[in-house]
């Protein structure tokens, strides 16, 4: 075992000495093996940390959604539904949602209108999202105003800004009290957009959303954990296509390091050639070219990553933003809270380190089984 | 399902690892049909120094299926959120049919290409390389089990659809969708203890008998014991070992006791396990060899350094093992 | 100490330029002697001792080291022998450049996986009895050929072999070092070490240092 790790810490020392002999060589192969670690990480990173800004999200959002459905179309939930629900075991909270869009046409853009009750915000009163504030120049104790759908002019006062934790879905958000928000929209009394529930025991869920779709045969519920499975999903197939797009790049840069690996100089025939007359076992000269792949692989993992990293969680992933992002004409602007998990790392290092290796297994073999007595010749 | 970066990832291994031992196969039977050590020709020069590369390849082949294995497991506990009822990695891979089969037949891909490794280690100590031509038609063999690993890899993925939100109504749970079997079951904890540590004692034992004195019995025992004690093992975890360390009577689940909230405990026991388990297959690999005259002296040699392994994985996985439960706030048995 | 019965060696075998270097070579190399082999180049001397020191393989024929046959052992084992039995001299002295003589000295022990600071002490000592103690950080290149070769002995002593196989040894140097390189040789005897090597440098076969002349012509052994 001693032994062994004396030799490896030669063949490590040797190594070194031999990569550093040929920087601009190897120079190039790790500038591209980096770019390419790059891409790739500030991928993952980029739609792991979205994924993570929507689970936060919709961990304050209610588990059960119960919509009234009129010809397959989303329509008003009329007065008394409520009560219709009646009790259902399970069912700790239930309440009738007032929300809708508003466009804006000094901004070209939609906003959510959202009632809260009168204990959050007062009557004239608004609290708007982060994004809304930066773009409209709001500030706390400031006015605005709002031009309704009927024509009238709404004046209001801004009492908050909402905190720019989870900008990704407030950005567009304005909440007003209820009265407010009906007199604004000319919404008919009693009636409501849809109707939250929230459950306690997660087990419960499905059980709840069955009872209703029985007893409210023309509503739909729409659970949490499916908005966020639909979520997770939706990320998951633009990273997967993306990677896909990038399966070019990936199989471009594993033949470069084959051919890097094949192509080599006299110089470097001539040494393996000397390392094997005297003394070195194939065996020796494929662990060694091995640590070089190894070695070559971690430094442009690191680089490729810690740049991804700060490109993603320092500079919003500025070459990303547009293919990934962008369902609104107000884009969030937020500093992504930084999110790595031992998955993407995993999968990264599938993606980039095993064609790498698998490239360079048979010229590092080709270049290990030199004639010993070639430099005799 | 296969748009899902961690599956391509998967997929991306498996495949390159057949096409490699694919392309690779013909050179395996030139060395079946030519190989003469007594020549000195030139093509006899040729057949040994390709022996290193499919040495290489082999190691590359099982470090690689290693990766899979924790990548796969790790993406199916990220991918149950997609499906209904399904809480952790077991019930995504209890999805459709493939899951399970595809998740054991990756395990014995590493296995299969351990005790490879084991019989071409000591091959190559042999200065006639008596095992040559058996080596080979071995690694045929394991072509088969790898392209079938990939075959169900594919299977489950493909067949893998998300319970997503469709256009038509939000309400899966109206047409009762079928249920996963959301939990691994288990044996009932006592009996289940008996036989984990029954099982244990057994291969340390026979691990530690075939260590001091060798002998072809002791060895085959030991493959024998280690592939036991892989499973009771396994069985141990499910029914017992987990449910102490997530303290909670009911989750019997293998993965989640590699995740962050358990403090990776999971590493602590899996990594002994499959060293262990391995050292223990590839010791019993070899006997079938110990009396090829070359390797009279050589197999006793390494299958008892093995075996020394074996033992020290086995004790070690079984004092975590028991160390775990007894630290645990869980009591499932009254004393 | 080394037999060769009846050795061919082939290149290239089985195609339209097949050729054969030797043709079936008989011969026995004492221990702790210094035998040279002589002859014009294409000769197959080279080739010969690439055999001998089990750089390469006989096509067909036996050799025994000590006693043993290694003539049909795989590359592995023959590399095993080579490192621990046999101290290369190279005519190009075959040093890789960028290192420093001390590196290329210690090269050899890389396998054995014998520790740094034992090596480094070892290449010490080698340095000092061949006078080149304080070259020994400077990079090869930038040595003369009389220190590039003692760098090359002292890279073929590392590993404390009993045979050292110089090829051409005098071939790149002129007549006062190749007067102290046969001194170096003589050095050797007195250690007891067999030496075997090719020349065709008059100076070198003719020396006393030389205890027996064996030459060669097309393959084959002819009266020195």
């Amino acid at each position: 075992m001693r032994i062994w790790l004396e030799k490896q810490r030669h063949l490590i020392d040797f190594t070194l000495a031999s990569l550093a002999r040929r920087k601009t060589k190897n120079i190039g192969l790790l500038l591209a093996y980096t770019l390419l670690v790059f891409v790739l990480a500030s991928l993952t990173l980029f739609t792991h940390a979205l994924r993570t800004e929507a689970t936060f999200v919709l961990a304050g959002s209610p588990e059960v959604i119960l919509q009234r459905m009129v010809a397959g179309r989303h329509d008003l939930i009329p007065p008394g539904y409520l009560d219709k629900i009646g009790r259902i075991r399970g069912v700790q909270k239930k309440e009738g949602r007032l929300w809708g869009y508003y466009y804006d046409p000094v901004l070209n853009a939609n906003y959510t209108f959202m009632a809260r009750p009168a204990d959050e915000v007062a009557d004239g009163h608004i609290m708007v999202g982060n994004a809304l504030a930066r773009e409209r120049g709001l500030d706390k104790h400031n006015t605005i105003s709002f031009r309704s759908y009927s024509g009238k002019l709404f004046t209001f006062e801004v009492s908050a800004v909402l905190s720019p934790d989870s900008e990704l879905l407030s950005a567009d958000l304005v909440l007003l009290s209820e009265n407010d928000f009906r007199s604004f929209f000319e919404y008919p009394a009693g009636h409501y957009t849809d109707i939250a529930l929230s459950v306690a025991n997660p087990q419960e869920v499905r059980t709840v959303a069955a009872k209703l779709s029985s007893a409210l045969p023309d509503s739909r519920p729409i659970l949490r954990e499916e908005v966020l499975r639909t979520y997770q999903s939706v990320f998951d197939w633009r990273e997967g296509i993306i990677l896909t797009v990038l399966a070019g790049a990936i199989l471009a840069f594993a033949i470069l390091a084959w051919e890097k690996a094949s192509g080599l100089s006299a110089e470097e025939k001539r040494e393996i050639g000397i390392l094997k007359a005297i003394g070195w076992e194939t065996g020796d000269v494929i662990r060694m070219k091995t640590w070089e792949g190894l070695l070559i692989s971690l430094t442009a993992f690191l680089l490729g990553f810690i740049a991804a990293y700060v490109h993603v969680f320092h500079f919003g992933a500025a070459v990303f933003e547009p293919v990934l992002k962008g369902w609104s004409v107000l884009y969030p602007k937020f500093t992504l809270v930084p999110a790595v998990d031992g998955l993407q790392i995993a999968t990264l290092f599938f993606f980039t380190v095993f064609p790498y290796t698998a490239a360079v297994l048979v010229p590092i073999w080709r270049a290990a089984i030199t004639d010993p007595d070639a430099v005799m010749r | 399902m296969l748009f899902q970066p961690a599956i391509i990832a998967l997929l991306m291994a498996a495949g390159v690892a057949v096409l490699m031992l694919l392309a690779a196969a013909p050179f395996a039977v030139q060395v079946i049909r030519h190989w003469d050590i007594n020549s000195g020709s030139e093509r006899q020069l040729a057949l040994e120094r390709r022996t290193y590369l499919f040495s290489t390849l082999l190691s590359f082949v099982m470090l690689a299926q290693l990766a899979a294995l924790l990548l796969f497991v790790f993406n199916a506990d990220r991918l149950s959120v997609m499906f209904v009822g399904a809480m952790c990695a077991v019930g995504t891979l209890n999805v459709n049919g493939y899951g399970f089969p595809s998740l054991l037949t990756q395990i014995a891909v590493f296995f299969l290409a351990a005790m490879w490794l084991a019989i071409n280690h000591v091959d190559t100590q042999a200065r006639d390389y008596p095992l040559v031509r058996i080596k080979y038609g071995l690694l045929l063999l394991l072509l088969p089990v790898l392209v079938s690993s990939f075959w169900l890899e594919f299977q489950y993925f493909s067949a893998l659809k998300a319970n997503v939100i469709t256009s038509c109504c939000g309400s899966m749970f109206s047409e009762e969708s079928k249920t996963i079997a959301a939990e691994a079951s288990g044996l009932e904890p006592l009996p289940a203890i008996w036989l984990f540590y029954g099982a244990m004692a057994a291969a340390i034992g026979v691990a530690l008998w075939h260590w001091r004195r060798g002998g072809r019995v002791s060895g085959y025992l030991l493959a024998l014991t280690s592939a036991g004690g892989f499973v009771a093992a396994i069985t141990g975890v499910l029914s017992f070992i987990s449910l102490y360390i997530y303290e909670h009577p009911h989750h019997h689940c293998p993965f989640c006791i590699l995740k962050p909230e358990y403090d990776y405990q999971g590493y602590w026991l899996y990594i002994p396990l499959f060293v262990a388990t391995a050292a223990g297959l590839g010791a019993g690999a070899m006997q079938p060899f110990a009396r090829v005259p070359s390797l009279a002296r050589i197999i006793p040699a390494i299958s008892s350094r093995f075996s020394g392994l074996t033992a020290a994985g086995y004790i070690l996985f079984t004092a975590l093992a028991t160390w775990f439960v007894l630290t645990s706030n869980l009591i499932l048995i009254e004393h | 100490m080394i037999e060769l019965s009846n050795i061919k060696k082939a290149f290239n075998q089985n195609q339209p330029n097949e050729y054969w270097a030797l043709h079936g070579i008989d011969l026995t190399v004492e221990a702790g002697k210094v035998t040279a082999f002589r002859g014009p180049s294409g000769s197959g001397k080279t080739t010969l001792l690439t055999i001998v020191g089990c750089l390469s393989r006989p096509t067909s024929g036996r050799v025994r080291f000590k006693g043993e046959d290694i003539s049909g052992l795989p590359e592995r084992f023959l590399t095993d022998i080579r490192r621990q039995s046999f101290g290369f001299v190279f005519q190009q002295f075959n040093l890789i450049k960028g290192l420093s003589a001390l590196e290329n000295v210690i090269l050899p022990a890389f396998p054995t996986g014998r520790p740094r600071a034992e090596l480094v002490a070892a290449a010490g000592e080698l340095f000092d009895q061949l006078k080149l103690g304080h070259r020994s950080a400077a990079k090869v290149e930038w040595l003369s050929g009389g220190e590039q070769q003692r760098v090359a002995i002292a890279r073929a002593l590392i590993n404390n072999p009993e045979v050292i196989i110089a090829d051409e040894p005098t071939a790149n140097l002129d007549t006062a070092l190749s007067k102290e390189f046969m001194a170096i040789l003589e050095g050797f005897t007195a250690a007891g070490k067999t030496v075997l090597l090719t020349s065709h440098d008059p100076l070198v076969v003719e020396s006393s240092a030389v205890h027996r002349v064996v030459g060669m012509r097309d393959g084959r052994l002819v009266d020195g």
